[in-house]
């Protein structure tokens, strides 16, 4: 079972170390350490493990670490910054692997992104080597680019040139979108191996600045410094981080049950369907931001939500073949609608801040992952505030129709705006796409409804009665089940982000468009394409045809 | 078929600079950056001096040296590509577009990698005058010191050679690193050259006979594997160098001989080499562990892609692919076999052949390397000496390859690292070394004159006497 849980001081490939408002992230990826047999990390190429642990990193900055605003990205290796993901490692991976990898790897980019935005941290991209492929984008997913200037270095995206893939985490969108590259040039930039070094580089805007090696640590220490000087977006004087303690689940033998805390994942691997349930807190929430940083870690939502988010990585990476999951939840509503207006409320504490952040990136990794998603209410649901929007994440919402009308959900104000979908869009907006008045109407009103209200509202998909409440889920399942699982990824992504596109949304979707086309490819992955015989002494043969 | 040598032009050559005039204007526009640079960075002092130096003037068999005294910044760089082997239309030799004909321009999928080959060989011809610069002050005789600057202006000429392709075939990415080449530094932190053993200084002349016998000999295997391209003008470019290069290997390892024979004679005397200032055989040995592993370096990895690619895509051959020593030009379907150590344990593993280019050619120059050392023997053998030197194994003080990293004797036996420090000091120069031989470094400028702790040479240079004013000081 793939473990997605860290801490520094397990680290082997990255080394973090804080000095006032900057923390250093350095890479310095073991060679001999790679996630499965198989490879070498050589020059500071990643793996899983290697950004498992810089997901971490970056969690734990923003988490136990509120003081810091600039981060420094770099290397300890003094040649190389980061030579992108290990070919070796993708070359014989699985495709579902690749495409969870590189999933997986453009949450951790687009966190980093979200930090920047809401929590006031500015990443700085210090390249004291070169920077090819992933490495070049891990930088672009910084606010600024540093790049040494030793007539050697260079920044690149190879990958077309030499692999026959495209960039994997978001280099081509990151190019033209937020660094605003010239298409013509960006289009020499893709595809030129070596790429370009500094003065070129700044030239051409795919770096911000450059700096000889002598002074390079300098230049990069004053800018980070100018930067930690800024004015603050949040007030943070004084705070005091908490820590991330493990939620490590008891596993049962086969691993078909997970069991967290507040959470609870059942495989049922021979029906290849799954059951997430989430248990709502056993009191009311408190309201007071001095409470909920004191219990940290531990503070419902957040400790839900970290769960949830470890069972949905490991849903994905540990079972390929589940293709149905239902989302189920356990409490009382009350209790969730007043978290939600806690959160809602303190949303300018930096804890609460960050638990809210959180959570939208724990929904948009729902978005986007590839399984399908039923969210499922009955009379002992508690599918109100922040857990109906986890059922918004859904690709059908049942609810029962039950008699005494005790089956409800609540919308509360987290579900205004405060956990946008990769599209911008609020779950509600992107639900009534043809109706915003409505969409706003209830963000206004955050009502509470039986379960003919919410069908009337279009906030469900089938309200079957008591006496076929059973029958209905169990058809459902099986229908759903029997269809073709790529034709659901491919139908499930394109129903899922209606309206307008933003940066996140382009990244994943040219990714799950393109990408994942191109990695199933013969010029790609078969006997003779470029993936698969990079580093090997033949060269690629390809079908010309254009697609 | 003899090319037309044009010795007349500002700037000599056989490749029709004449009826050329866009290539014609780049490399003159080049070329007072490239006459500042040597001002700058070329051998410290001497500009004045007359040396009696070989140019060349033309590429057929035998005739295409010419000596005389010479300024040294008045030297005839010149551009001069060997002729081709045989008449008519020839064909690639290896890799996938085998049997093709030779390729006159580059074709642009190649471009970027052939471009990168050159310009790391390229860049090595500079770096090594610079490294050089201050060695004339301390020459043990102004044969030596006449040797050196032949050497520096022969790299001057290999630079023009690559920087003429560079112009030629490459477009403006070409010129560009053409101006590079003259704007990186040895050892400069900011600006520093391409290879990393190209950064140090080359401090005493234990080090510049070293460097020219191991360091330059790695240059002539790459120039042997550049000189099989596909590419033509690359081939031909590279051929002629070699012929040039062969001085540079006889000047090292002739240098190392003769320091030999003078520390044999002493040792047959029955006087401590150390008591008048020669080189001890311990201390040569050390020099010869340094050089010749910082050069088994320069090769770069052994199972490696990038070489792969080179070979694949037919710029880069074998070591005298052409030759017919090798059963299969494609290399496919066949593996290298080499060891590795895993946790300490010696085990055999198979590097798909292409991918072990690197080694191959690091092989055929191991091979050469061990007669070298081999003819420096046979010296103490002339002096019924017991004592030997010796070339260390592949593995021994790699910072790259398979053995990057790992600890060996220089017998090739596995060791862990505290052994290997311990042994430190009887395997590598130490400062009191470097010391010591600085210490010795003491000018002898005088006709027919040597240093205490070099052999006067059999002969001399284009048949004159060893006496002969090699260097004639203004």
């Amino acid at each position: 079972m793939t473990n997605f849980e860290t801490n520094p001081d397990r680290y082997a490939h990255w080394k973090l170390t804080f000095d006032g408002a900057v923390a250093r992230l350095a890479m310095n990826v073991q060679e001999d350490k790679p996630f499965r047999d198989g490879y070498r990390l050589k020059l500071n190429s990643y793996d899983l493990g290697v950004d498992i642990e810089l997901c971490d990193a970056i969690e734990r900055i923003r988490f136990e670490h509120p003081e810091v605003n600039v981060v420094v990205l770099t290397s300890e290796n003094p040649r190389i910054f980061c030579a992108g993901a290990n070919i070796q490692m993708l070359g014989s991976s699985s495709h579902p692997f690749k495409v969870n990898f590189c999933k997986y790897t453009n949450e951790t980019r687009c966190s980093i992104e979200n930090a920047s935005a809401h929590s006031g941290i500015k990443f700085i991209a210090a390249l004291n080597g070169t920077a090819s492929g992933g490495g070049y984008e891990v930088a672009a997913a910084c606010d600024e680019i540093y790049l040494v200037d030793d007539g050697n270095s260079a920044v690149s995206l190879p990958e077309v040139p030499l692999l026959g893939v495209l960039p994997g985490t978001g280099g081509l969108t990151r190019l033209v979108d937020k660094r605003k590259i010239r298409r013509d040039l960006a289009d020499v930039f893709a595809t030129k191996a070596e790429g370009l070094k500094a003065k070129r580089a700044k030239e051409w805007g795919l770096i911000d600045g450059y700096f000889s090696r002598s002074r390079f640590d300098e230049g990069i220490k004053k800018r980070a410094a100018e930067l930690a000087a800024r004015p603050k977006i949040l007030n943070k004087t004084g705070a005091k981080g908490i820590v991330l303690t493990p939620i490590a689940p008891s596993v049962n033998a086969d691993a078909s049950e997970l069991k967290y805390k507040h959470v609870t994942l059942k495989i049922d691997r021979a029906q290849r369907l799954a059951e997430l349930t989430i248990f709502g807190p056993a009191e009311m929430p408190s309201t007071d931001p001095a409470v909920m940083r004191e219990l940290g870690a531990e503070f419902w939502p957040f400790r839900a939500y970290r769960e949830v988010n470890d069972a949905l990585c490991r849903l994905r990476h540990d079972e390929e073949t589940v293709g149905l999951v239902l989302l189920k939840t356990r409490g009382k509503i009350e209790h969730l609608l007043a978290g939600s207006r806690a959160l809602a409320a303190n949303r300018n504490d930096w804890f609460a801040n960050e638990i809210i952040l959180f959570l939208g990136r724990m929904l948009r990794r729902l978005d986007v992952t590839g399984k399908s998603f039923f969210s499922i209410i009955d009379e002992d649901s508690a599918c109100a505030g922040s857990l109906l929007e986890v059922a918004l994440a859904a690709d059908r919402i049942y609810m029962k129709n039950d008699a005494g009308g005790k089956t409800q959900l609540a919308i509360g104000p987290l579900s205004t705006g405060l956990l946008p979908m990769s599209n911008g869009l609020t779950r509600l907006q992107s639900r009534f796409l043809k109706n915003p008045e409505h969409a706003e109407s209830l963000a206004k009103s955050l009502p509470r409804m039986k379960t003919s209200e919410a069908l009337a509202a279009g906030l469900v998909t089938f309200a079957p009665d008591e006496l076929d409440w059973s029958d209905e889920i169990r058809l459902a399942i099986e229908e759903r089940l029997s269809l073709s699982p790529d034709a659901l990824t491919g139908m499930e992504a394109s129903l899922r982000f209606g309206g307008p596109e933003a940066h996140d949304s382009k990244i994943y979707g040219r990714l799950s468009a393109w990408q994942n086309w191109i990695f199933t490819r013969p010029n790609a992955t078969g006997k003779e394409g470029a993936l698969v015989l990079f580093g090997q002494p033949e060269r690629p043969k390809f079908d010309w045809r254009r697609t | 078929m003899t090319s037309f040598v044009d010795l007349e032009a500002k700037i000599p050559n056989n490749v029709g600079l004449k009826d050329d005039p866009v290539i014609r204007r780049a490399l003159e526009t080049w070329q007072p950056a490239y006459l500042e640079w040597w001002r700058d960075m070329g051998p410290s002092d001497f500009k004045q001096d007359d040396i009696y130096l070989r140019t060349a003037v033309g590429v057929g068999r035998g005739g295409w040296a010419n000596f005389g005294h010479v300024k040294m910044p008045d030297y005839r760089w010149g551009i001069f590509l060997a002729d081709p082997e045989t008449e008519g239309e020839r064909k690639i030799k290896f890799g996938d577009a085998m049997g093709q004909p030779v390729w006159m321009q580059i074709p642009g999928e190649m471009r970027a990698r052939a471009r990168r080959l050159i310009v790391t060989q390229a860049d090595t011809e500079p770096a090594s005058v610079e490294q050089q610069r201050l060695l004339g002050h301390t020459a043990p005789s102004i044969y030596d010191m006449r040797n050196l600057f032949q050497v520096n202006v022969e790299e001057g000429r290999h630079l023009w050679a690559m920087v003429y392709l560079l112009h030629k075939y490459f477009g403006s990415e070409g010129r560009d690193e053409a101006e590079e080449l003259l704007r990186r530094r040895s050892g400069d932190p900011d600006n520093p050259r391409v290879l990393q053993a190209f950064n140090k200084p080359i401090r005493d002349w234990m080090a510049f006979f070293c460097f020219t016998t191991f360091t330059d000999r790695d240059g002539k295997y790459q120039l042997a594997a550049l000189a099989e391209s596909g590419f033509d003008p690359l081939a031909r470019t590279t051929q002629f160098m070699l012929t040039e290069e062969a001085h540079h290997l006889q000047v090292g390892e002739n240098g190392i001989a003769r320091i030999i024979e003078r520390t044999a004679q002493l040792m047959k005397e029955g006087v401590d080499p150390r008591k008048v200032g020669a080189m001890p055989l311990d201390l040569i040995q050390r020099y010869i562990n340094e050089w010749s592993s910082a050069s088994y370096d320069l090769f770069g990895g052994e199972d490696s892609s990038n070489a792969a690619e080179a070979f694949a895509t037919s710029l880069k051959g074998r070591y005298r692919e052409g030759d017919g020593l090798y059963k299969d030009p494609l290399a496919l379907n066949q593996n290298y076999e080499t060891e590795i150590f895993e946790n300490g344990v010696e085990k055999k593993v198979q590097i798909p052949l292409r991918r072990a280019m690197n080694a191959l050619l690091l092989e055929a120059y191991h091979a050469d390397a061990t007669r070298i050392v081999a003819r420096w023997n046979r010296v103490l053998e002339q002096y019924q000496l017991s004592e030997r030197v010796y070339l260390p194994t592949l593995r021994f003080n790699r910072q790259i390859g398979l053995y990057g990293g790992l600890w060996f004797n220089p017998q090739g036996e596995q060791i862990s690292k505290e052994a290997f420090e311990r042994k430190r000091t009887e395997w590598l120069p130490v400062d009191a070394d470097y010391q010591y031989v600085k210490n010795c470094m003491i000018k002898v400028w005088d006709r027919g004159k040597f240093a205490n702790w070099i052999a006067p040479p059999p002969v001399g240079i284009n048949n004159q006497p060893v006496d002969f004013e090699y260097v004639k000081f203004h």
